[in-house]
């Protein structure tokens, strides 16, 4: 069968097996594999991206369910170049070590932070409760959350001031 | 976007502001990794590369009756498919284990565990080869399984290992240590002596990448590329040309990076070989990576140990002999990585921290039909089951003495004047200075006021409990006399090579797996020649690349390879003093190193940077007489001792009383691990040791029924902590250096994961003193604890 879907993007069409799932659509057909895949029954979350701007596990969705869809995975949070706030708050706070759980754990948080740009510690831990993380033990993945939230305050004050 | 500066976060900004050395520095291998551009092995893709499943066994014990593979060598992509019978006429069906044991790659004549490899195919794309899996037709004769390692030695057990000619019996091995009968006089006369049983179960380190290999055959060049998930890659470059009969230099084992290891990623896998033999019969790569149940069920575990703990001591809390009695389960094959003379691993420092007149254990081995490994998830050979033994056991004592667990251990520390000590097991202690450590984490936790609260909540009906544990390591496995692995000594080597504009590349030969080895080692070596980290590549993981070493786990990489790093760095510097003199026209002598510059004692004017010399080495002139251009050096390191980090852990908990959940409140670390590096690297390692714990305390257990069936085959059913379970980390340190280490570094990559556990369980048990609990075995889940306040013992594995 053939789909549609726009990657970080960028429309993209091909010629599929109908059971493939997104996460193998996504690394072996389109080479993007900063996306994971890490246990295929929806409890790691390594393969965490955007579909319409939604966390969804690629392990459990079909590349044919995302027809039609836009879909943005880690290669597509950056901007211009420049590294997203969450991004460098997770250089900045050692919110990564094997770096292995990162791509998913920064689409979740990304998400959270466009819903909810002020969070606490304890809604940053529900956010990414369906994650996990074997290195850093989530602390310093809270803090890398937080520092982003008051670095994009931070910014957004200036825009207004200037 | 704006990046600003925001005074609350200035501890994070302390970085790079340092020019060299060491201290706080963002990591070098971040920038890859935040953009989704890490490179990992299921992320290798090769020009005409085929995928390769493999067909495991169902059954726990049985014979292999047929395999009949026709139907899948007609399923649609598949280019081949391999039995073990087919292995068997090339001379590769079994290949032998770390331990000096063999493994099957694929099952001949009986599957031994529920997982094993019996055949695979090569096709097209990952989802032909599954498809051709379900086509291949195997018929077994289903024998009784070993489950229980207690059921293993029984006279009318059934025989796991009759591949092995004349063994009779599920024994692998006896093992003892200390003195048994100086241990038994001090039993005998002792005022006060308890005795417990403590279990510690099978868990898995299950890394967030599984295992895989991609393999590459060049039959025109001779040469095998071996991409894969391995920690040691020249130890397993070593293993497959002895075993492949592929020459060792035709043999290049590449590890990129690395998702997460834990000791999982030390043995070599039959999925390798499987790979190896792929792309050679097929002349194209081939790639093997492993799903989620296939790790769990397949790979390495840890721990499954059964012991008997015993401390005499007297009745105002003086420790004078521990003695212990374990039954080790080693799976179907002795697949576990330790040091040949050490088959138990560093159990041995089961003496703990404390100042004994006697000690002594006498360990039984056997054989199950249960998945192979035995030394990984962080343990450092075996000392996480020795920490928790010990641990749990004082707190025994403090229990039967009604004595507080702090005060007791405090009581008892081996002292700062009596190192380097010698324990009674023939551990030689480096340094250690435990009081200290002890009570910062008693100030830090404020333990005097926990007390208080816990009394108050007591007289209130709730729970409440505060877990101490005091730990011992004994890391960075040398000297290379003493500890091997199949005849490869426990050394590394290390090369340094400064180029002319004074950027510099050092090549390892351990590999991270997310401890940030590429930023580490740089402070290393710039501490020690003064060029920035920015300016320092770090090359590893790649046997064609890097000079040969055993590789990573048990902490070795700071004790043995930072050993290394830092006195390669030094030779470097050595003869950049003399090239330096040269160009001062002073003597060697009257030079002095400033960090990053040779000056002329007592006149600072007159200087030349290490950026100077380099270009001078490598540049047209004179080099002082005998001095050969160039700027490089290489060293293996052998180390003299091991290096034993040390920490308090304080752990408080609160208990549900009408659902028996545990809560981990509070956690309080204080480490010790000698000189601190990236203290940034070192707070990240701690805090993910530390969720280890959590998960083996409280959640993570590989199971079995009785007919061996696994029921830890997915993260549905092994537990493992999320960021909802764990509580946020306090850490501390003291630094009690080294004294024979160049830096001073001890290692601390496993330190929480060994010293957890028991803080965890005992805060539990402290928590249900009111129930008269004095022990209850992991993973204290709520049925357990449950069942603990009722006085009902825990059921058995």
């Amino acid at each position: 069968m053939q789909v549609t879907m726009t990657v970080n993007d960028t429309e993209v069409t091909r010629e599929i097996e109908g059971r493939l799932l997104l996460v193998h659509f996504l690394r072996d057909v389109l080479s993007l594999t900063g996306t994971h895949w890490g246990c295929d029954t929806s409890n790691c979350g390594t393969c965490v991206v955007w579909m319409d701007g939604e966390p969804v596990k690629s392990c459990t969705v079909l590349a044919a369910m995302a027809d039609g869809h836009e879909v943005r995975t880690v290669e597509g949070l950056a901007q211009n170049g420049e590294l997203d706030p969450i991004q460098q708050g997770f250089m900045q706070c050692h919110g990564l070590q094997c770096g292995f759980c990162t791509p998913g754990m920064m689409m979740t948080c990304r998400a959270l932070l466009d819903k909810n740009p002020d969070p606490t510690d304890a809604e940053i831990r529900e956010a990414i409760s369906g994650q996990i993380c074997r290195c850093t033990g989530y602390s310093t993945i809270v803090r890398s959350v937080r520092w982003a939230a008051v670095h994009e305050a931070a910014a957004a004050q200036q825009e207004v001031t200037a | 976007m704006t990046t600003v500066q925001d005074p609350k976060f200035t501890e994070f900004h302390d970085n790079d502001q340092k020019p060299v050395g060491f201290g706080r520095m963002l990591r070098k291998e971040d920038p890859r990794f935040v953009r989704g551009r890490g490179r990992y092995t299921d992320d290798i893709q090769l020009p005409g590369m085929l995928h390769l499943a493999i067909l495991r066994s169902p059954f726990a014990h049985a014979r292999v009756l047929s395999v009949d593979t026709s139907a899948a060598e007609a399923s649609p992509g598949v280019r081949l498919v391999v039995t073990g019978a087919m292995l068997a006429e090339k001379g590769l069906a079994w290949m032998p284990t770390l331990s000096n044991d063999v493994q099957a790659v694929l099952a001949t004549d009986k599957v031994r565990f529920q997982g094993q490899e019996v055949a695979f195919v090569v096709a097209d794309d990952r989802y032909a080869a599954r498809d051709a899996l379900e086509l291949i037709e195997v018929d077994y004769d289903v024998l009784e399984p070993v489950i229980d390692a207690r059921r293993a030695l029984e006279p009318d057990a059934p025989l796991i290992r009759d591949d092995l000619q004349g063994k009779e019996n599920n024994h692998v091995f006896d093992w003892e240590t200390g003195d048994e009968a100086a241990t038994e006089a001090v039993f005998a006369s002792a005022d006060v002596v308890v005795q417990e049983d403590i279990v510690y179960p099978r868990v898995h380190p299950a890394p967030m990448e599984t295992c895989g290999a991609v393999a590459d055959f060049d039959a025109v060049e001779g040469k095998l590329r071996l991409w894969s998930t391995t920690q040691a890659p020249h130890a397993h470059r070593t293993l497959y040309a002895i075993v492949s009969g592929i020459p060792e230099h035709k043999i290049q084992v590449i590890s990129p990076d690395l998702g997460g290891g834990f000791g999982n990623k030390v043995p070599i896998y039959p999925g390798y070989v499987c790979a190896i033999v792929g792309s050679i019969l097929t002349g194209k790569p081939v790639k093997w990576m492993e799903d989620r149940s296939e790790n769990l069920i397949s790979t390495g575990f840890a721990r499954d140990y059964i012991m008997r703990g015993e401390i005499a001591a007297t009745r105002d809390g003086r420790i004078l002999a521990i003695r212990t009695n374990v039954l080790a389960d080693h799976g179907a094959f002795n697949g576990t990585a330790a040091p040949v003379k050490y088959p138990a691993g560093f159990f041995g420092v089961f003496t703990g921290s404390y100042d004994l007149q006697a000690a002594y254990c006498k360990m039984t081995a056997v054989y199950t039909n249960k998945a192979p490994g035995g030394v990984a998830y962080a343990c450092s050979f075996r000392i996480t089951e020795a920490v928790y033994l010990v641990e749990r056991i004082v707190d025994c004592l403090a229990h039967e003495l009604d004595m507080d667990p702090a005060e007791l251990r405090l009581k008892n520390f081996i002292q700062p004047d009596q190192f380097p000590y010698e324990t009674k097991t023939g551990w030689v202690y480096d340094s250690g200075n435990y009081e200290p450590t002890m009570r910062l984490a008693m100030d830090m936790a404020g333990y005097a006021d926990l007390r208080k609260e816990q009394e108050e909540k007591r007289a209130r009906g709730e729970l409440m409990g505060i877990g101490i544990s005091f730990f011992t390591e004994a890391v960075g496995a040398g000297p290379r006399k003493n500890m091997d692995i199949l005849g490869l000594g426990m050394a590394d080597g290390c090369e340094l090579r400064v180029h002319p504009t004074g950027k510099a590349v050092v090549r390892l030969s351990v590999q991270t797996q997310g401890q940030g080895h590429e930023t580490t080692f740089a402070q290393i070596v710039a501490e020690e020649i003064g060029i920035p980290p920015a300016d320092i590549e770090v090359v590893h993981g790649d046997t064609d690349q890097t000079p040969f070493g055993l590789g990573t786990y048990g902490s070795r990489s700071t004790p043995v390879s930072g050993a290394a790093a830092a006195l390669v760095a030094r030779k470097v510097r050595d003869k950049a003093q003399i090239i330096a003199s040269g160009m001062l026209e002073v003597s060697v002598a009257d030079l002095e190193w400033v960090k990053g510059s040779f000056q002329v004692k007592g006149d600072p004017g007159k200087s030349v940077t290490i950026q100077d010399i380099a270009f001078r080495a490598h540049g047209a002139g004179d080099l002082p007489e005998g001095v050969e251009g160039g700027l490089e050096a290489q060293i293996c390191y052998n180390p003299s001792n091991l290096t034993y980090p040390h920490g308090a852990y304080i752990c408080v908990v609160d208990i549900d009383p009408g659902t028996a959940q545990v809560k981990v409140r509070r956690f309080v670390a204080v480490d010790d691990c000698g000189t601190r590096i990236n203290p940034m690297i070192i707070e990240g390692q701690i805090h993910g040791g530390l969720t280890d714990g959590v998960g083996m305390a409280l959640m993570e257990m590989i199971a079995f029924d009785e007919d061996g069936n696994c029921l830890g085959a997915s993260l549905m059913d092994y537990l493992i902590p999320t960021s909802l379970e764990v509580p946020d980390w306090e850490t501390g340190y003291t630094v009690t250096p080294s004294p024979h280490h160049p830096i001073g570094a001890k290692g601390v990559g496993e330190s929480a994961t060994v010293g957890s556990p028991p803080a965890i369980v005992n805060a539990v048990v402290d928590a249900l003193k009111p129930f008269g609990v004095r022990h209850a075995d992991m993973p204290l889940t709520p049925s357990r604890v449950w069942d603990a306040m009722r006085g009902r013992a825990t059921p058995p594995i």
